[in-house]
């Protein structure tokens, strides 16, 4: 019976850290307005996890784009349709890899700073001090952190797809490298991307990661071990549930957005 | 981190996240209307221009010599009228033909330009005299299948074209 007793444990604890994370969101929501007043604390938050993750992402950016240039161009041009090869990588791009990948860099940059600042707080009683002087930490630390990140990763995608598909990346690739018509590679585009759903798609996309992404790192720096240990498992922690629950969520967004 | 630089790099990098969200917007601006203020222009009614697009080619020879510019429905003769810009080093014979092509088997479709055998050239706001529509593969197909039937018909039990196709239905 000892297993059974072990397995419900398990189960319970989790179902708990699953509604206290939930309850945690919900303090963080109803300290948002208070931020009104105190917009400087979110300017410095968008300076750390936007400003600084901005040339991961264009790097990245660039690099997707051309490699779906090459590897499209190779797949079309065997059926001499190589005049979509922009229709194709604007599609991937937009639609999904986009808002995917910049999620998960977003994630490994910018999530994992996000705990292990947190945690190091908690580590270092730096939170119990400004409980102590009847400052509340989530209205003061967390709160700033999670409305940057949601403001921040719809506007890196937004670049992360520019790049992709634009002058740097598919474009150099299929037009400069491989000889592709430039105003066939542009019409391709916008004559198959809609407003609605696929450039709504990146909006509601990337705002829906980027919550994700920094409820998980400021619950798991919140809650952290005050340990050094404790710090360390956080930021993988992170890591981990924020990009699972990234392709988890991707795959329920394109089922609403894309299947009708 | 001094409070104005850091104003400065979060500003910067709040316009460059809304002018990516502005060229997406846009679906990456008109390439060809920028860079089109070149040639003459011309035009060709279809009786059905297919998948044609604003900004597709138009060949002559497998030659680029211009791009559609617009394309609009004539509200009295009920056909489509594609506007061309030529570029200028272009001269085309006054009786030339048009016609819409697709270029591959799964391409986009583009113009092609047959030259006619005329000495004077065509200007500014002319028409093609002489223009042919895109194939419209459904109606290829029941038109080859209408033939074949035909066919069978007509020759009896021993044609060889349409029972390949269809063969006889069992008694």
């Amino acid at each position: 019976m000892s297993t059974l007793s072990r397995s419900l444990y398990t189960a319970t604890t989790w179902i708990a850290e699953v509604g206290r994370s939930t309850l945690f969101l919900l303090r963080i929501l109803a300290s948002l307005p208070a931020l009104v007043r105190k917009p400087r604390l979110v300017v410095e938050q968008l300076y750390s996890v936007g400003v600084l993750s901005l040339v991961i992402i264009v790097v990245a950016g660039i690099f997707v784009g051309m490699v779906l240039a090459l590897s499209g161009y190779r797949l079309l041009v065997d059926f001499g349709a190589e005049t979509a090869l922009g229709t194709s990588v604007a599609f991937i791009v937009v639609r999904e890899l986009g808002p995917v990948v910049t999620a998960l860099l977003f994630a490994g940059r910018a999530g994992s700073a996000l705990a292990a600042e947190i945690g190091l707080m908690r580590a270092t009683d730096q939170l119990a001090g400004m409980e102590m002087m009847a400052v509340d930490p989530v209205k003061r630390v967390v709160a700033p952190r999670f409305l940057a990140g949601v403001l921040a990763l719809p506007l890196l995608t937004s670049i992360f797809c520019v790049m992709a598909i634009g002058a740097a990346g598919g474009y150099y690739v299929g037009v400069e490298m491989l000889g592709l018509d430039a105003n066939a590679y542009w019409s391709g585009i916008q004559s198959s991307i809609q407003y609605w759903p696929d450039i709504a798609a990146i909006f509601i996309k990337s705002g829906v990661f980027g919550a994700i992404i920094t409820w998980v790192a400021v619950y798991e720096g919140y809650h952290t071990m005050p340990t050094s240990e404790g710090v360390s498992r956080a930021t993988t922690n992170t890591v981990v549930i924020a990009s699972l629950a990234i392709l988890g969520a991707n795959l329920m967004l394109t089922a609403i957005m894309f299947s009708g | 981190m001094q409070s104005r630089a850091l104003e400065l790099l979060v500003g910067f990098f709040v316009c460059l996240g809304i002018a990516a969200i502005f060229i997406l917007t846009m679906r990456v601006s008109d390439v060809s209307s920028i860079g089109g203020s070149h040639g003459y222009t011309v035009q060709a009614e279809f009786f059905n221009i297919g998948n044609l697009q604003e900004g597709a080619q138009v060949n002559m020879a497998g030659v680029r010599i211009g791009r559609v510019a617009s394309i609009h429905l004539d509200p009295n003769t009920y056909e489509a009228v594609v506007e061309m810009r030529i570029d200028d080093q272009f001269k085309l014979p006054a009786d030339s033909s048009a016609s819409i092509l697709t270029s591959g088997l799964l391409g986009s479709q583009y113009v092609g330009i047959e030259p006619g055998g005329a000495a004077d050239f065509m200007e500014n706001g002319d028409s093609f005299v002489l223009t042919q529509g895109a194939v419209i593969l459904e109606k290829l197909i029941s038109q080859l299948l209408y033939s074949f039937a035909g066919n069978s018909g007509d020759a009896g039990d021993d044609s060889a074209a349409g029972d390949e196709l269809f063969p006889p239905a069992p008694d």
